[in-house]
């Protein structure tokens, strides 16, 4: 499953995509996020799902623009932590 | 040389006449239907004040949101550069301009002489500019220029949750409906839209000194969420939102 | 004393099927889906829809869900007792009293949409009171692809709440009448419904009828939801649900804009998420019975 979390409103797209076909639910994203914007779990929107899996909690959705702001600067940006933490690369950002 | 700045913003329309770096006059005058109208009214009564004729007025620049469309000027700038411009001279060390309009939210990083090192905007979306705070004043049943005294007495943080400005007008109805003290609300909200704008100026980085400018730095609630939020203190200039005007004034003299 | 009218209020309503007897079924499943701005009850008995409520969300959670399903459930001597399985969904779901799970929407209205408009459907436009859902599901109802979008109010039945309060058009007639416009008009350029209001409020200035400003919202409307569909891909066959589907302005423009016609169904489209959270409510019943 192909999980978007974010949003777009009149500024922009700002969506982190999670493959949950790749997502080993190892939590490393958890770890390497300065944000605390990953959580892992049951899978809310997969019932069926036995296995854990990576989300974005309900109260980071709405805010990611603002809480990744600081690993996105506009210049010298490195790679984001999340994206080069997981290993599957089930990870992306939009934006 | 006599030149006059024109900020046409997305609620007022401002001028500013500078002679030879001085301030001559100001007008503010609330933007209508006819914006051509409204800056010819606001060119008019800042002339009026300094009691000039208009021949007077060497080189007019423009700048704001509609500056394209200005027919008085002759030159238009930026509003990050207009921004840089104004505030270094009306403060040296200034290193760091954070403008919040209306409609809009600017953060300019500027070197010694003004130059724009670098800049970021929070536009289109209500959520991160002072209409944020209209609404919810309108939900709070205080009018706006009491919002900010009023979060001044407010003694503890309450959370907003939501982020656009239409669905933060019904959680500000349901935290009333739970009885939450209006000046918490009132604080809640404009801490709100401090920590988004303050997440802009993180993006491109600060310096000290901190210049606030724009409509909403009148608000003396907002100025004090912002201090908390940047962790430092920042810097008012005694009339705000011409800021920007004076900015395009002394660019028009150059 | 006459009171203020107000035109975002749609009529509530209840619905049972009085040829059925529920107390010949095995499995009574419900689902109650508590949305920010509407909230429905649907019972089912054996996977066939015997009842249904739609009504506004009060303050409180809790009372709503009570209120949705005592409603739902009027007239046909049922009570909560005799629920088997009941699953919770929507922005209130965890606060569903009587709720034996609680299931996000996107699960849901997969589910729901797949009952609603049978197994071809693909792509399912969910626009509800306070979010947009876009979800790409398979034959029998999985998901496969999704994004909900709560945090901004254009392209929700709250921004189109705000616009017909805006122009005093009671919100059942803003379809039909953004589609009387002679030609349509170039959409409102602000997504945020905040800026697309004082736009408007410049339109009406200016001297435009209203059902030229509405035109004018409802196909930005159309327009930014196309663009969120776009990040899941669309395929055949589409379906919209919610609030928003019962508005022929929107939906017009939206099926003109994708090329592709939305599936019909003889159902209330706004009760998707409680009837899928019912379907959910039947299967794990019929697990834990089976363990």
């Amino acid at each position: 499953m192909i999980a978007n979390y974010g949003y777009k409103d009149g500024s922009g797209d700002f969506f982190i995509t999670i493959d949950t076909d790749k997502c080993d639910g190892c939590g490393d994203c958890v770890s390497a996020c300065p944000g605390g914007v990953f959580a892992v779990g049951e899978d809310p929107n997969d019932p069926l799902r036995d296995e854990p899996v990576a989300i974005v909690s309900d109260e980071q959705r709405k805010k990611i623009k603002y809480t990744c702001n600081p690993c996105k600067p506009d210049h010298d940006r490195h790679p984001l932590p999340c994206v080069q933490a997981c290993k599957p690369s089930a990870i992306s950002h939009s934006w | 040389m006599i030149t006059a700045g024109i900020d046409i913003g997305a609620k007022t329309v401002k001028v500013v006449l500078v002679e030879d770096g001085g301030i001559l006059a100001k007008s503010l005058v609330l933007a209508g239907i006819d914006t051509a109208a409204t800056t010819q009214q606001a060119f008019d009564e800042a002339l009026a004040a300094a009691d000039l004729s208009k021949e007077k007025v060497e080189r007019l620049v423009a700048t704001g949101t509609g500056r394209k469309d200005c027919a008085l000027t002759d030159r238009e700038i930026t509003e990050v550069g207009a921004a840089a411009k104004g505030a270094i001279h009306i403060l040296k060390s200034c290193r760091t301009v954070i403008d919040v309009g209306a409609e809009e939210g600017r953060t300019v990083r500027c070197d010694e002489n003004g130059k724009v090192i670098d800049f970021a905007f929070n536009e289109k979306c209500a959520a991160g500019a002072g209409t944020f705070a209209e609404g919810m004043a309108r939900a709070l049943q205080v009018p706006l220029e009491e919002l900010g005294p009023l979060s001044l007495t407010s003694r503890r943080a309450v959370q907003m949750n939501a982020q656009c400005a239409v669905f933060a007008e019904s959680e500000v109805v349901t935290l009333i409906h739970a009885k939450t003290p209006r000046q918490d609300i009132a604080r809640a909200v404009l801490d709100a839209i401090a920590s988004r704008i303050v997440s802009m100026v993180r993006k491109v980085g600060f310096a000290q000194d901190v210049v606030l400018i724009g409509g909403v730095a009148r608000n003396p609630g907002f100025v004090e969420a912002m201090k908390r939020s940047l962790e430092m203190d920042v810097y008012v200039p005694e009339d705000p939102e011409h800021v920007g005007a004076l900015g395009a004034a002394l660019a028009a003299a150059e | 004393m006459s009171e203020k009218q107000e035109f975002w209020r749609w009529k509530e309503y209840r619905w049972h099927d009085e040829s059925m007897d529920w107390k010949d079924a095995d499995i009574i499943s419900a689902g109650v889906d508590i949305g920010s701005v509407s909230s429905q009850a649907v019972i089912m008995a054996d996977g066939k829809l015997y009842a249904f409520s739609n009504q506004r969300t009060g303050f409180d959670s809790p009372e709503s869900a009570n209120q949705a399903i005592n409603w739902a459930m009027e007239g046909t001597g049922m009570t909560v007792k005799d629920l088997h399985y009941t699953v919770g969904t929507g922005y209130g779901r965890v606060n569903v009293p009587f709720a034996d799970k609680a299931l996000t929407e996107i699960a849901c209205h997969a589910r729901g949409g797949n009952f609603m408009y049978g197994p071809s459907v693909r792509t399912l436009l969910d626009m509800g009171g306070q979010d947009c859902k876009a979800i790409r599901c398979d034959e029998r109802g999985k998901v496969e692809a999704f994004l909900m979008n709560d945090k901004c109010a254009a392209g929700t039945g709250r921004g189109m709440e705000v616009f017909a309060d805006l122009l005093a058009i009671p919100i059942e007639e803003v379809g039909e009448l953004s589609l009387s416009v002679e030609e349509e008009p170039e959409p409102v350029s602000s997504t945020c419904v905040v800026f697309a209001k004082s736009e408007a409020s410049a339109l009406l200035r200016e001297g435009w009828p209203k059902n030229k400003v509405l035109a004018a919202y409802c196909s930005a409307m159309a327009h930014r939801v196309v663009t969120l569909l776009e990040r899941i891909e669309v395929q055949k066959d589409f379906a919209i649900t919610g609030g928003i589907a019962k508005n022929s302005g929107v939906v017009k423009r939206l099926e003109k804009e994708l090329g592709l016609e939305a599936l019909k169904t003889k159902y209330d489209s706004q009760i998707a998420g409680a009837l899928g959270a019912a379907l959910f409510g039947k299967a794990l019943e019929t697990k834990r019975r089976k363990n």
